[in-house]
């Protein structure tokens, strides 16, 4: 086990094709991520981020994240969203959770795995998910993934290569 | 190799990639938009300002304090670091069709840019796709990026495009028929090119994002080529990336352009959601919007100012025409466009991404129906999530806002319909 890649955590589990104005509307765009975390899923699930907790986990299905560049990971970390797992991502979606330095899986056959509120646990560098006695095996994230990931984001790696002054490492 | 194979590949400093590699890429060209702005940290240093361009777009003129702070801070950046491609407010427009009527896409190169329908450009044989604002910051420092190169999906366009129909028509019933692509590649290609042009590809490209693709890339033809030297790139500028024989796909699809009619589709989505006009069910329409980087174009407000001409926009419906820039509004001004469109009812506006993603101007209020010619149709995306957005080309809203419905526009087209 990879203890560095390795997250447990509660479930929320969302359908399919589930978009970007659905987390992140084109109002909330007008605020700063503290409020702006305050709209996501604000039409498909009314009062989630009251219920969210620091450490949990979102499970989606196919096609997670369609839409907009808008870095919806940004407005996930604030509300303490450990990891985002999808039977598949759009790839723009994804490419934005990595390089907000959040943690994301695609895990095919996760629904079948996952019932909310369950307990997974996910390993992003040996490419698997479990629930309880229960295992699905994934394609690891290739280790350029793993390394902006480790570094936090891309911020906090530009910073570090002397690209950005130290304060873009707040994000 | 596919289009965007080879294009990914030499941009990579590779001999061959394929599906399923991840590679590092060079990037020609680099485009920031006013977005990345008000969460703004000026680098210390850049990779090539002559590979960077800044447009101001989505949110101007300033709708609120916030973006107002942004457009100092582009200013000053684009002075401090000699980037002279600038597209300030005045000579400014949605970024996608700034970046064609600039050239600053070309056959066979790599493009990035903070707004999902980056992979417009890929009209062009460009080898483009939108990347988060972090991201464009990176390449904006770095000059290179990581793409994994996903499955390419093979559009053989056959037969001529009929009179009425248009490129965002050609979308509809691919994401009607086939529905998502996610995380592959489009290529489009085959004898019906031709008789495409490059405004109706740009709608289609753009629109790919739509079906949840990566890349979206034409041929560079003589259509391209010459969309291209009109716009200041020369042939001998840009090296084009024609797939290989034995190019591997994921599917080859065969589309009939000659037996194509209007689209339309429902709210919530395009894939699987799109159908012919005759089969879509009436419905009174509280707003009809033409414009955004997919229908904005000049051509597109030529077909609205053909249809409007003489007639007027139905009682209690709203047309909101945006053209897609500064450039496009002042031919279509000096064309008598944007005067027939006036006459007829239709509120013009200033060049902005604004009503298409629902932060200023033209929104919808709970329960209202709107037709709209822009990218996208997802809940809330005009407004309130209570509203409902159908998609069709600008031919089909500039009809629909005539008789209040859904209609058919080759009806209005043929001059045959009568109020």
């Amino acid at each position: 086990m990879s203890d560095r890649w390795t997250i447990t955590g509660r479930t929320w589990v969302v359908g399919d094709s589930v978009d970007t104005d659905a987390m992140y509307p084109g109002y909330a765009m007008k605020l700063d991520v503290p409020e702006a975390a305050r709209h996501v899923f604000y039409a498909l699930r009314p009062g989630w981020v009251d219920e969210v907790a620091p450490g949990d986990i979102v499970v989606a299905g196919r096609n997670f994240g369609i839409g907009s560049s808008r870095p919806v990971a940004a407005l996930m970390r604030h509300l303490g969203v450990a990891a985002l797992i999808a039977e598949e991502f759009n790839s723009l979606f994804l490419r934005n959770a990595v390089n907000n330095g959040m943690p994301a899986l695609t895990v095919p056959g996760i629904r079948d795995l996952v019932t909310e509120g369950d307990e997974l646990t996910v390993d992003l560098a040996e490419g698997w998910a479990r629930v309880a006695d229960r295992r699905i095996d994934a394609a690891p994230q290739p280790a350029l993934v793993l390394d902006i990931l480790a570094a936090g984001g891309l911020l906090p790696r530009l910073v570090a290569d002397g690209y950005l002054p130290a304060e873009a490492a707040a994000g | 190799m596919t289009m965007i194979e080879k294009i990914l590949a030499r941009s990579a400093g590779l001999e061959e990639v394929h599906a399923g590699d991840t590679v590092v890429a060079e990037v020609d060209m680099n485009v920031l938009i006013d977005l990345q702005f008000p969460r703004w940290v000026t680098p210390l240093r850049i990779a090539d300002p002559e590979r960077t361009a800044i447009v101001l777009d989505h949110a101007v003129p300033a709708p609120t304090i916030r973006d107002a702070e942004g457009g100092p801070r582009a200013r000053r950046f684009a002075r401090d670091f000699g980037i002279s491609r600038f597209f300030d407010v005045g000579r400014h427009g949605i970024c996608h069709q700034v970046i064609a009527e600039n050239a600053l896409a070309r056959p066979g190169q790599v493009l990035t840019c903070t707004d999902s329908h980056t992979c417009a450009a890929g009209a062009y044989n460009t080898a483009a796709r939108g990347i988060g604002p972090a991201e464009v910051l990176a390449v904006l420092c770095t000059g290179r990026t990581w793409f994994t190169v996903g499955p390419t999906i093979r559009y053989e366009l056959v037969g001529e495009l009929p009179s009425g129909v248009g490129g965002k028509d050609v979308f509809l019933h691919i994401a009607g028929t086939w529905g998502d692509a996610t995380n592959h590649n489009l290529e489009f290609g085959g004898d019906g090119l031709a008789s495409v042009p490059m405004n109706e590809r740009r709608t289609i490209a753009t629109q790919a994002a739509e079906i949840s693709a990566d890349f979206a890339t034409f041929p560079a033809d003589e259509v391209c080529r010459r969309f291209l030297a009109e716009h200041g790139a020369d042939p001998g500028e840009y090296e084009p990336a024609d797939p290989d024989p034995g190019a591997t796909y994921a599917a080859v699809r065969t589309v009939d352009l000659s037996t194509l009619e209007p689209h339309v589709a429902r709210p919530g989505s395009v894939s699987g959601n799109a159908v012919p006009i005759s089969q879509i069910e009436t419905r009174r329409l509280d707003q009809c919007f033409i414009g955004s980087c997919a229908n904005g174009q000049l051509d597109d407000l030529r077909v609205a100012a053909e249809i409007l001409e003489g007639r007027t926009v139905a009682e209690g419906v709203r047309l909101i025409v945006t053209p897609a820039s500064q450039q496009v509004y002042r031919d279509a001004l000096r064309l008598g466009y944007l005067g027939t469109l006036v006459d007829a009812g239709a509120v013009v506006t200033n060049s902005t991404c604004g009503a298409c993603f629902g932060y200023h101007m033209g929104l919808l209020g709970a329960g209202e129906v709107c037709l709209t010619a822009s990218t996208r149709n997802f809940r809330g995306r005009m407004g309130s999530p209570d509203a409902e957005i159908y998609m069709g080309s600008s031919a089909t809203v500039a009809a629909s806002a005539v008789v209040g419905r859904p209609v058919d526009p080759r009806t209005l087209l043929d001059r045959e319909y009568s109020a």
